[in-house]
């Protein structure tokens, strides 16, 4: 099987689903001839021509709302936004009206648009392009929010998001998008709502998704030198989550980190331990604890990014302290 | 003003009958809303008939509009259907969204009403978009944005006119300048309100300004810029000077003075069709009455079938989240 690049998996996944669908498009700024800003979509203007791969100006609701218009009128649209904090120029788009269509029409109009938007610091981007705000979607009724963190999960979920009837926000990660894994060359597809166990172990479950998810195996290989068996919950699906899987990995360890990159305060990792303690508090040994990025925005230079981004040693820190 | 005598007669009787079906609709809605009949809230067009009546007199059933939180209007003039519509008011199972829009977002797809919408000014990236699939599809259709003066100041009316200027797609944007942003006389906030036409050339295309109380002005530039968008060569803007005889939202404080609304009831689009009408003998008074007698029946059955529509139940609450 071979290895490719996360960018490149999004690439073939936009590829192969554009061959076989001559409705669908995909529309942001730098999508054409540039091939991306983080060059997701390489190569595809010269296969597919400017009607279907289109360059817009730096026109975020004019972008999400041509996917929106397009698609509730027999088309299909991927749309690019960059950064996910440039989502907060389209959120109406987003939240307004993609998410309302089907419910507030009663079924007459479905809006099948993917928006892929990375989130995510370790880059130096600074304040404004390094936040991670996928919880801004997750509490809208009417979206779908998938957030993979391997090259095989992206390019499967990318193709189950764009073949779904409803908006779905395809959360990817800067910093992984030249990260490499086996992603076989036939056609698959990753469902969306159902999370994958990344590590089994029997002591400690560590709850996450996204580019948390290496830095959560990263530890639990560390820790196993030391006899502590760690379990890797990647949930790959945030609306629905798998909150199954969840609770079957709490029932077997008792004990839980929840972990993601965005501040701690009021993000997803709340719901994820909500949850568990709604649907599994007699299976815990010990208090839920949450890993997340401190109450700070995102400062440019590495040693402040680093002193408020969640790091190996944090996730370390909170496993142990279940032990 | 020109003479209707040069004109179609089916066009024009089209028109008028458009207009009343929206004007008597509207009076009849108030009274019952008024009277607490239906929930929440509701934004009436009254006045501003003429606009989408004859615009809609150029499109067929398979063209598009996009329409706003004031959007009755819009919908009878695309061919709504009266007793779908009072339904939904009513917040009914027989109304076109089952009772979840109500008045702002009040949609049928099966003629091409892309959806009131609650957002002032969201209309136009929706409309871009529709423009793009009939691009994308090769199709023939066209799309009509309607919004408002306040409207034309959201970003979204520049993103989205420059975008479907820059790819020549079939897209007409129409707005009905009533010169009120929710309470604020817009010509407070706009230097250049009664030349809002003026602004296509900063995106190379054409645009109008014209008068929006004038049913056949508006049908002759709209069927122009129709004509145009359909021959694959881009948008019109067209800015059509109108008049909201009711307040922003019904029961809503009135923010004109006595004259200013006198001045505007007499300038209504109706009355001034009607003596048109009269002038070029296309219709007698009596044939008038019975134009109004006729549309009121249909209206009242449309009440009635609201009225007795069942009633949406909590049960229906979390259908229609998903897609499946």
């Amino acid at each position: 099987m071979a290895k490719i690049m996360y960018r490149d998996a999004i690439n073939q996944a936009m590829f192969e689903e554009m061959k076989k669908d001559d409705k669908l498009f995909l529309i942001g700024y730098d999508v054409g001839k540039y091939g991306g800003e983080f060059q997701l979509s390489h190569d595809l203007f010269k296969a597919f021509g400017e009607d279907r791969v289109r360059d817009a100006p730096i026109s975020e609701q004019g972008i999400i709302g041509c996917a929106i218009g397009a698609a509730i009128t027999g088309c299909r649209a991927i749309a690019d936004i960059p950064f996910s904090d440039f989502m907060a120029m389209c959120m109406d788009q987003v939240v307004n009206q993609a998410a309302k269509f089907y419910y507030m029409f009663a079924g007459q109009a479905k809006v099948p648009i993917v928006v892929v938007t990375a989130i995510g610091g370790f880059i130096q981007a600074g304040p404004q392009h390094s936040q991670s705000l996928e919880a801004w979607f997750t509490n809208t009724p009417g979206l779908k929010i998938v957030a993979p963190s391997t090259p095989y999960d992206a390019k499967g979920l990318l193709k189950t998001a764009i073949a779904d009837p409803n908006p779905v926000i395809f959360v990817t990660h800067k910093a992984l998008y030249s990260i490499k894994d086996e992603v076989p060359e036939k056609e698959y597809t990753v469902p969306i709502g159902v999370a994958d166990i990344k590590r089994e172990g029997r002591d400690v479950s560590v709850v996450t998704y996204s580019l948390m998810v290496h830095k959560a195996l990263k530890v639990a290989e560390k820790l196993a030198k030391d006899g502590v068996s760690v379990e890797v919950v990647d949930l790959r699906s945030l609306y629905p989550m798998d909150k199954q899987a969840v609770l079957n990995s709490v029932k077997k360890t008792g004990k839980v980190v929840v972990v993601h990159e965005a501040p701690k305060t009021g993000g997803f990792g709340g719901e994820i331990a909500a949850v568990i303690a709604e649907e599994g508090f007699h299976d815990l040994k010990a208090p839920v604890k949450r890993v997340g990025a401190k109450w700070a925005p995102l400062p440019f230079v590495s040693v402040l990014e680093n002193a408020i981004l969640p790091s190996e040693e944090d996730i370390e820190k909170a496993v142990r302290e279940l032990l | 003003m020109k003479s209707l005598k040069e004109y179609d007669k089916k066009i024009v009787l089209g028109i008028y009958e458009s207009m009343l079906r929206i004007r008597l609709f509207e009076l009849t809605q108030s009274k019952v809303f008024r009277a607490g009949e239906q929930e929440g809230f509701t934004h009436l067009s009254i006045g501003q008939e003429a606009i989408p009546a004859a615009v809609c007199a150029n499109l067929n059933k398979d063209d598009y509009i996009t329409s706003t939180h004031r959007g009755h209007h819009h919908m009878i003039a695309k061919g709504g259907d009266l007793k779908r519509m009072m339904a939904e008011l009513y917040g009914r199972k027989t109304g076109f969204c089952m009772g979840r829009s109500g008045s702002l977002h009040i949609a049928d797809f099966s003629i091409g009403v892309l959806g009131a919408n609650g957002i002032v000014g969201d209309g136009n990236p929706i409309a871009l978009g529709a423009g793009y699939s009939i691009k994308l599809r090769k199709t023939k259709q066209v799309v009509v944005s309607f919004f408002g003066d306040g409207a034309s100041n959201q970003g979204t009316f520049h993103e989205s006119i420059n975008m479907a200027a820059s790819w020549d797609l079939p897209v007409v944007f129409v707005i009905e300048n009533n010169m009120v942003a929710c309470g604020v006389r817009t010509a407070e906030v706009c230097k250049a309100l009664k030349n809002l036409g003026d602004r296509a050339i900063g995106y190379g295309i054409p645009g109008f300004n014209i008068d929006g109380n004038d049913a056949i002005e508006v049908y002759e530039t709209a069927r122009k810029a129709i004509q145009r968008a359909r021959k694959g060569q881009g948008p019109t803007l067209m800015n059509c000077m109108t008049t909201r005889q009711h307040p922003h939202w019904e029961g809503d404080k009135d923010v004109r003075t006595k004259e200013e609304i006198e001045e505007q009831l007499s300038r209504d689009a109706i009355a001034s069709l009607e003596k048109r009408m009269i002038r070029a003998k296309m219709l007698t008074e009596g044939q008038i009455k019975a134009y109004h007698d006729r549309v009121q029946k249909l209206v009242d059955e449309a009440v009635e079938f609201a009225r007795k529509s069942p009633k949406v139940t909590a049960e229906d609450a979390l259908t229609y989240v998903y897609a499946e």
